[in-house]
Order: structure tokens, then sequence, then C-alpha cells
């Protein structure tokens, strides 16, 4: 049998090290895990407050990158329509085609003549009668202007310069309303990241308290381990991990609800789709979402043990 | 080993439990601290183990000055004591294994190495075969033995225990001692706080009596009075 205390001087000898740290960080991790486990059911209710936590503002932000998506395509169909003064002989105007066709920023110019426009007109419109009764066609010539950038500040250049031209009664840019959009899911993005801030912050105050409800529990041990010489990372070490895989945990769930919601709601967006004509399918998360979303989780838990720690783990000492 | 220079130690509330203390234990020495309860026993080794910083004097442990200690350095200081005490401060959720194990944990070494150490301070008790139980399952005297296992496992250098044997009856009081003084024949500096005054002539080479937190006298177990 070894004594005990055959190695005098044992106490000072050196365990540190980069190898010993990471085995007590995987033996930390293996055994808070293990802890987890072994109450199930609160540790699922309270990953599960975090996860809903969480879920919200991801799906909001998936709800913007859609939304980002689908009027980024639109941008790329903006038209100027240039409506010519009624006085503009078609020569003229094939002429004028021609001018703009070589300006800057021109990727296409298509003319409509007037006789065209109404036989469009009555085609589509259903009125074809009520425009026979009419005796001078009433549309007047245009050139739809694409622009081969789709930037509505390019376009809005653009569209002033058109204008200047005598033969041109007046230019429409169907941009503006997309502009509007933009500027209105600038808002809501901003608004989302507002309400991600907050419930962030509640996640990390859900585990704080958690936590603090763990270290009250484990006050001998903690207690114990002092005595015996443990250091204030040694200690704090446990309870890191417990939050951080709360919040993993809570991630995890979260990229769930998430992917639920895109599955329910994808069926109507495709009919949506369809029904303007466009085969587009709504995105979830993607790799780097659920990625995001469960190091994002890890990381609030981990913050909010750390201030639970932070605020109760120096009060207790032995006694 | 461990030196006590004019130590007092006043609690909040104006109790002193100490006032002016000097005293000295050897290296290798086995020293009982005697006395009446509140006599201020516990406090003196709340002072060595740091538990408690005294309120004047100076308290010497093998060869540092306490008082120049910071909060940082505290665990590793620690870590050169093994202290037995009387209520065993066992976590309950783990088992006998475990418990020893923990300052070998909290020191980062390598299980196998851990492992040895375990079972070879089991062995030191005779509990080896009870590595695998949780404390509560155990007797109160095989409690106190675990609670000594955990204490010299990392193989400090001074051993204080408080009141090791108050909670036990005189066979097994007498069996705890038996290991001390196994443990200070290794080499051990050990120091035992006890009010069992049968016990404490039984095996001590020398006795300190405190008496309403002064050092009443140092002598020989055998001129003590009441």
């Amino acid at each position: 049998m070894a004594s005990p205390t055959d190695n005098r001087g044992a106490a000072t000898e050196k365990h540190g090290g980069l190898k010993a740290w990471l085995r007590d960080h995987l033996r930390v991790a293996v055994t808070s895990l293990g802890r987890l486990y072994r109450h199930a059911g609160t540790s699922f209710m309270t990953a599960c407050v975090i996860g809903i936590a969480l879920s919200l503002p991801a799906a909001l932000q998936v709800l913007v990158g859609n939304a980002r998506t689908v009027s980024g395509s639109w941008e790329g169909a903006a038209r100027i329509s240039v409506y010519l003064k009624a006085n503009v002989s078609d020569a003229d105007a094939k002429a004028l085609a021609d001018t703009v066709r070589k300006m800057d920023g021109v990727a296409d110019v298509q003319y409509i003549s007037a006789d065209q426009a109404l036989a469009e007109f009555k085609k589509l419109s259903g009125f074809s009668d009520a425009v026979s009764v009419l005796d001078k066609n009433p549309l007047p010539g245009v050139l739809v202007v694409r622009p081969t950038d789709a930037d509505p500040d390019t376009a809005a250049a653009l569209q002033h310069q058109l204008a200047g031209n005598p033969q041109v009664d007046q230019v429409r840019l169907d941009l503006q309303w997309l502009k509007r959009l933009t500027a209105i899911l600038d808002i809501v993005r901003r608004v989302v990241d507002i309400l991600a801030s907050l419930l962030g912050l509640a996640v990390i105050f859900v585990v704080g308290n958690t936590i603090r409800l763990e270290i009250g529990g484990r006050r001998t041990e903690i207690e114990v381990s002092k005595l015996l010489g443990a250091t204030d990372s040694f200690i704090r070490r446990p309870f890191l991990y417990h939050g951080a895989w709360y919040g993993l945990g809570g991630g995890i769930i979260a990229c769930i609800l998430v992917a639920v919601a895109v599955t329910l709601v994808a069926a109507p967006v495709g009919r949506l789709a369809d029904l303007y004509g466009s085969a587009y399918v709504l995105q979830g998360l993607g790799f780097l979402g659920v990625v995001g979303l469960i190091a994002g989780g890890a990381l609030l838990g981990w913050a909010g043990s750390w201030l639970a720690v932070a605020r109760h783990l120096r009060a207790i000492e032995p006694t | 080993m461990i030196s006590f220079q004019g130590v007092g130690k006043r609690y909040e509330g104006g109790n002193e439990a100490l006032s002016d203390v000097s005293f000295q234990v050897e290296r290798g020495e086995m020293a009982f601290l005697a006395g009446p309860s509140g006599a201020g026993k516990s406090t003196l080794l709340k002072l060595v183990a740091l538990i408690e910083r005294p309120s004047r004097g100076q308290v010497i442990v093998n060869g540092q000055n306490l008082a120049g200690i910071s909060r940082r350095q505290l665990p590793f200081y620690r870590r050169q004591i093994g202290v037995v005490f009387q209520d065993h401060k066992l976590l309950n959720d783990r088992s006998v294994f475990d418990n020893v194990a923990l300052p070998l944990v909290i020191a980062g070494a390598d299980s196998a190495d851990t492992a040895k150490r375990v079972r070879a301070s089991l062995d030191l008790v005779g509990l080896l075969h009870k590595e695998k139980a949780l404390p509560v399952t155990l007797s109160t005297g095989e409690q106190q033995r675990v609670g000594i296992a955990r204490a010299v496992v990392y193989r400090p250098s001074i051993l204080i225990a408080d009141e090791p044997t108050g909670n036990l009856d005189p066979d097994l009081s007498l069996e705890v001692m038996q290991l001390f003084k196994r443990l200070n024949q290794v080499g051990t500096t050990v120091l035992i706080a006890s009010h069992d005054r049968g016990l404490v002539e039984q095996f001590a080479p020398r006795v300190f009596n405190l008496k309403a937190g002064h050092m009443a006298e140092a002598g020989e177990a055998h001129g003590i009075s009441d």
C-alpha cells in the first residue's frame, strides 16, 4: 500500500497545464450534461422557455429575409415608362427610342406605338366595345426603358434625364412603391433587432435565475470545494456549462419551432406565389441560420450563468 | 510548522474568540488543542485553514505568513492542508470514491493517478470495499473515516481536525485516533482539536490548552488540570 504521505510536498506539485485544463472542461461538460439529464423534465421546460423566446426573433428574421429576397427580385424587373406627347410621330418616336437606347444606364428600349397600346388595351381590359366607341385613340406612344442598374437611385436619375426631353410628356418610374417597401422592410428589420435584443436579454435572465437556484441547491458542494482548494474558475465552470447547455438546448428547440412554422406557412405561400405566376419557395433558416441560432443560444445561456455566478458565488464562503 | 504569535480574533459584534494566543507546532509533530466547548478551538483551526483571518497577530504556516496570502492564492494554500471536520462535510449526492477524489479533481490530477491515490487513501482508512457506496449509507464512524481519507488524499503536509471523534463512541474514537497517529508517523504534522480529555491523554505527545480564548498552558498531557 502506498502511504498517503510518502510523497512530501506533493501539495505543490504541478497538475496544471493545458492538458489538465482541457480534461477538466471535458469532465465538467459531461457531468453537467448528466446533471441536466437527471432532471430531464425541469431541464426540458427551461430549455423550452429559452427556445420559444429565441424562436420569435428567429422566425421574424426568416420572414424579413424572405421579403427581402422577393423585393430584390422585383428590383431586377424595374421599368421606366416614358409617355410621349400626342403630337410625336411614329418616326420621331422611333428615332427617340434609338437615342435613348444609346444613353448611359439603359439596357433596352421597347417602343409601343399608340395603336399597339390601344390594341393591347382592348385585348387585356375587356373594354373593347367601349373603346370602339371612341373616335380618337386616347393613348400616347410609350417607350419602355429597362435600366441596366436595378438600384432605385440610378433609375431615378435616368428618369429625371428622360423627363427633360421636349418630346416626352411624362415619365413614370414604377419604383416608388418598391422604395417604400424597402423602407418598410428596414423599419421591420430594426423592430426585429430590438425584439431580438429584448428576448435575448430575457433568455439571459431566465438562465441567470435558473443558475441562481442551482447555486443555492449546491451550496454545500461549493463550500466544500472551496475548503479543498478549488479556485473560483473551478467552481464557476460547472455553472457556466450548465447555462450554456440550457442555451444550446433552447437554440435547438428554437430551430425546430422555426422549421415547423416555415413548413406550415410554405403551402399557403406556394399558392400565393402561384397566383403571381412565380415559383417562389419559402426559405427557412438555412445552415448558417441554424448554426447561428444554436451558437447564439449557447452564448446567451453562458452569459446568463455568468451573471448569476458573478453575483452569487463570491458570497458563498465556508464558515 | 504552525506558529501563532500574539493572535487575537474578535468576531463582528464584539465576541472575542481568541486573545493573545501564541504557540508553535513543530514539523512532524502531533499536537492536541484541548479545552471546553467555546474555548476557541474551532476558531483557532479556522485561522490555520484561512477560513477566518485574525484580528491581531500573525499566523505562520509552513513558512508562509498567512496575512500575505491573497484571495487569489488562497485555494493553492488550502491544498497544502488537509482538514477533517466534525460533521464530515461529505457530499451526499456522490459516491465515497468521488468524495475522496474531490481534492485531486480540484487540483487537476489525471484520472489514472486519481484512482490510484483514492484507493490508497481508502485502503488506509479501511474502506476500500465501500468506494461505490453513498456516504449516507455509511455509519457515522465510516463517514468520519471517509472524511479523513479525503483530507489526506492530496498528501498534505499538515492535517488539522476539529473534534474528529465528537460523534463517535469510544471504540471508534480510538480507531480514528490511531489512524491520525499512523499518518503522523509517516511525517504529517497533525493538529487535533478535542474536548475528549481521556482520549487526548492517551495519544498526545503535546497538548495546547485553550480556555476562554486564552492559551492557558502548553505542556505534556499528564499536566492538564481541570
